[in-house]
């Protein structure tokens, strides 16, 4: 199949961009989107023109790297996965597909479509550690967590850092992301020491990085691909006022 | 981190590129961890993230560490099978599913064909057309059998015919009993996430035709040859978690890698590096000035040059690809003396391939994907045809590695513990020349060694 690609080139993070439109042929149609961008990248560089740069790590929705936004939606039309796990039978073959980087302040862009979302990661070192040391397995056995925490935890800790909550926010908040990872550890007992500080550092990283408040509208927990939902903003959001409270 | 360091015998810092701008830079300390992952994507197709890679270990073994069992790669039964030529990863679907889903493949070969043709489904074929292989094989096991056996049993069927897919390379993972026995219900509190992934990717349900599974490489137990200390045989030198050797043997079962991580990160390197440090407290802060540094990024910058300078027509991944299928076929799920050495052979040649038509657009100084792929691809030509050679000295079939001339009749793996139960450590010896092998004996006090038995 064929597809007319209008992507997002930028030289480097100084480099003005612009769109670009190529032609992409030979597609199989069960062939992912980061795929078709391989067999794009071969027959541009068989072409002498210089491949287009995008992330992209573990190729199974599992590590957040491959953000792009396909079509005005970040990760593209599917719903709840990331882009390596969005494939081309959902596109209409001949149609033009537009690529863009995250557009947000926080995440520059260092080459095309290839953003540094290094502000996530200050936003987790931030957060600090656990200082409850695990133990061993008899330690674990004896803290008991109800069925229902252990799931909620889990449904947080599924956030990939993949950053498509601040790209779809029109206010450029990463409220969901910190939502996430302050709620998948203040649900466990392991996480609740440190639970208000934690809540409390990120949030202040967070501002400081130059992310925008949330005005809860939603659209981020429309697009995570992880499924992770504003209620986990909701319990953010208490442990942050806990925090304030106790100050 | 493109090379390391050593001064005076010992690992004083790395040579690293920066992955933004291109500087090279330079990093001192007193002492070195590589904590690098593993290598199979020597295989291009392999499980593996796609920017895992063995440059970091090869660098090492270059500069003198030993390089342990490089043959022995596991083998994952549970991968989405390959679609085309256009794949660049593959999918692994969780072990957990063998739990309650039955293998099988057709018993009439003219289902198999039907079934390719598309005429035919999966789910019309009658039970005593079926033939659940693992559980006719090995009865008191079944579906549970190791990764490295359910591996081969799948390319038994294949190899005889019976693969169920356009390409032949394909088995039905199938859960109508599991349903039928649990309920909707149960089935989907235990794999619907998995079940969902797998729509995603294949656009068929398994809630109503099997999954398709073929083996993948997936882990490589081989690597840096550390001591009880996870120390390399260049002092101060130290490799963690699946870059070294250690823990797994020949094989591997599921969930111990992560296993190995925190035992080797958490619970043996920080009581270990540490006897290491305290000889050194008297030294001064390594010097980024020294000539060795200077040595070492000067080797860095005219590989890079070297790659830049060949200007050619072909793509590194279509070389890279190349390589893959010469290792799956000649270094792969069952290997034999004539296929290693034609594997050997055609990695030589593909090697010189490589640095006459390569075409790596772009310059050192920017973001660059190409180059770094390409600095990856000329460590993986080494590490495949150190495979190799490994694997073409252990004449017997051992954990992940089989040997088809080593094998009983019905088809197992045969060990040879007489001549082969060593560690087998490779010493460098420069380019273009055959590494020297160490022999480093296992000696077990406290078990009996047996013969692994799935049947009764
Ligand atoms: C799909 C999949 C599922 C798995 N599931 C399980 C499981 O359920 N249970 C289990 O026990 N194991 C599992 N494994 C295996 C396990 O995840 C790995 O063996 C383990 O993560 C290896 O950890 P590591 O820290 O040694 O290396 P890695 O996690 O591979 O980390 C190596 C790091 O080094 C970096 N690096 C490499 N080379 C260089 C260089 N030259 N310079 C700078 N940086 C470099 C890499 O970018 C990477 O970040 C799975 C593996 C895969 C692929
Ligand atoms: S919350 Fe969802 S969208 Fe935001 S970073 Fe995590 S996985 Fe991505
Ligand atoms: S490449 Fe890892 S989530 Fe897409």
């Amino acid at each position: 199949m064929e597809y007319n690609i209008k992507v997002w080139r930028q030289k480097n993070a100084k480099a003005k961009g612009h769109f670009e439109t190529y032609h992409v042929t030979g597609v199989e149609e069960d062939a992912s989107f980061l795929e078709m961008l391989d067999i794009l990248n071969d027959q541009l560089i068989r072409k002498g023109i210089e491949p287009i740069a995008f992330d992209h790590d573990c190729r199974e929705g599992i590590c957040g790297a491959c953000s792009l936004y396909i079509d005005g939606r970040a990760h593209g039309p599917d719903d709840q996965v990331t882009t390596c796990q969005l494939f081309m039978r959902h596109f209409k073959p001949g149609a033009t597909i537009t690529v863009e980087p995250w557009r947000s302040g926080a995440f520059p862009v260092i080459k095309d479509l290839v953003v540094d979302r290094g502000a996530f990661d200050k936003i987790l070192q931030a957060g600090g550690f656990i200082t409850v040391r695990t133990g061993a397995a008899q330690d674990a056995n004896n803290i008991l967590i109800s069925h229902d925490d252990a799931e909620l935890s889990m449904d947080a800790a599924a956030c990939v850092g993949c950053g498509a909550c601040v790209a779809t926010c029109k206010n450029g908040s990463a409220m969901l992301f910190v939502a996430a990872r302050v709620s998948s550890l203040a649900l466990l007992p392991q996480g609740r020491p440190e639970a208000a500080r934690r809540a409390r550092a990120m949030v202040a990283k967070m501002d400081e990085l130059g992310f925008g408040n949330c005005t809860n509208t939603r659209a981020c927990e429309m697009e995570c691909p992880k499924h992770v939902t504003i209620d986990h903003i909701a319990r953010l959001n208490r442990e942050y006022l806990k925090a304030r409270f106790s100050e | 981190m493109l090379d390391l360091v050593i001064i005076n015998g010992q690992a004083k810092g790395i040579i690293a590129r920066n992955l933004v701008t291109g500087e090279i830079e330079r990093f001192g300390a007193h002492a070195v961890v590589l904590a690098t992952g593993g290598y199979g994507n020597t295989y291009f197709l392999s499980t593996n993230a796609m920017n895992s890679n063995g440059s970091a270990a090869m660098q090492a073994y270059r500069k003198g560490a030993f390089f342990a069992n490089p043959c022995f790669a596991q083998i994952h039964p549970t991968c989405i099978p390959v679609h085309g030529d256009q794949q660049c990863k593959l999918t692994l679907m969780s072990e957990s599913l063998r739990n309650d889903g039955r293998i099988w493949v057709p018993k009439k070969m003219e289902d198999v064909m039907k079934l390719r043709k598309h005429e035919i489904k999966a789910s019309q074929i009658p039970e005593e057309d079926r033939d659940y292989y693992l559980e006719r094989r090995y009865p008191a096991f079944g579906n549970l059998v190791p990764r490295d056996v359910a591996s081969r049993a799948a390319k038994e069927r294949c190899d005889a015919g019976y693969g169920v897919n356009e390409t032949g390379l394909a088995v039905f993972l199938d859960f109508a009993d599991a349903i039928k026995r649990l309920g909707h219900q149960r089935v989907e509190e235990r794999y619907g996430n998995l079940f969902q992934m797998y729509e995603k990717i294949t656009s068929s349900s398994p809630w109503e035709e099997p999954m398709m599974i073929y083996p993948a490489i997936h882990y490589t137990m081989g690597g840096l040859w550390v001591d009880y200390d996870l120390q390399t045989t260049i002092p101060g030198l130290y490799a963690i978690g699946e870059a070294n050797f250690s823990d797994h043997g020949g094989n591997r079962l599921g969930a111990s890698a992560l296993m190995q991580g925190l035992a080797d990160g958490y619970f043996i390197l920080p009581y270990t590096i540490g006897d290491y440090l305290s000889h050194k407290f008297a030294e001064p802060k390594t010097d980024i000035n020294a000539p060795e540094f200077a040595e070492a990024e000067k080797a860095v910058k005219e590989r890079i040059a070297k790659i830049f300078a060949v200007k050619g027509t072909e793509t590194v991944d279509s070389i890279h690809k190349k390589l893959g299928h010469i290792m799956w076929e000649y270094v792969g799920m069952a290997r034999n003396e004539e296929g290693l050495k034609k594997g050997i052979e055609e990695i030589g040649k593909l090697r010189e391939e490589f640095w006459k038509t390569v075409r790596v657009p772009g310059t050192n100084e920017e973001f660059n994907q190409e180059l770094e792929k390409a600095l990856r691809l000329v460590d993986f030509f080494d590490i495949g045809e150190l495979m190799a050679r490994d694997a073409l000295n252990r004449k017997e079939s051992c954990g992940g590695h089989f040997r088809e001339e080593m094998q009983t009749e019905e088809g197992e793996t045969k060990r040879d513990d007489e001549n082969f139960m060593y560690v087998a450590a490779w010493e460098y010896k420069g380019e273009g020349v055959a590494p020297e092998l160490h022999k480093e004996d296992l000696k077990y006090e406290n078990i009996k060694i047996a013969t692994r038995n799935y049947k009764d």
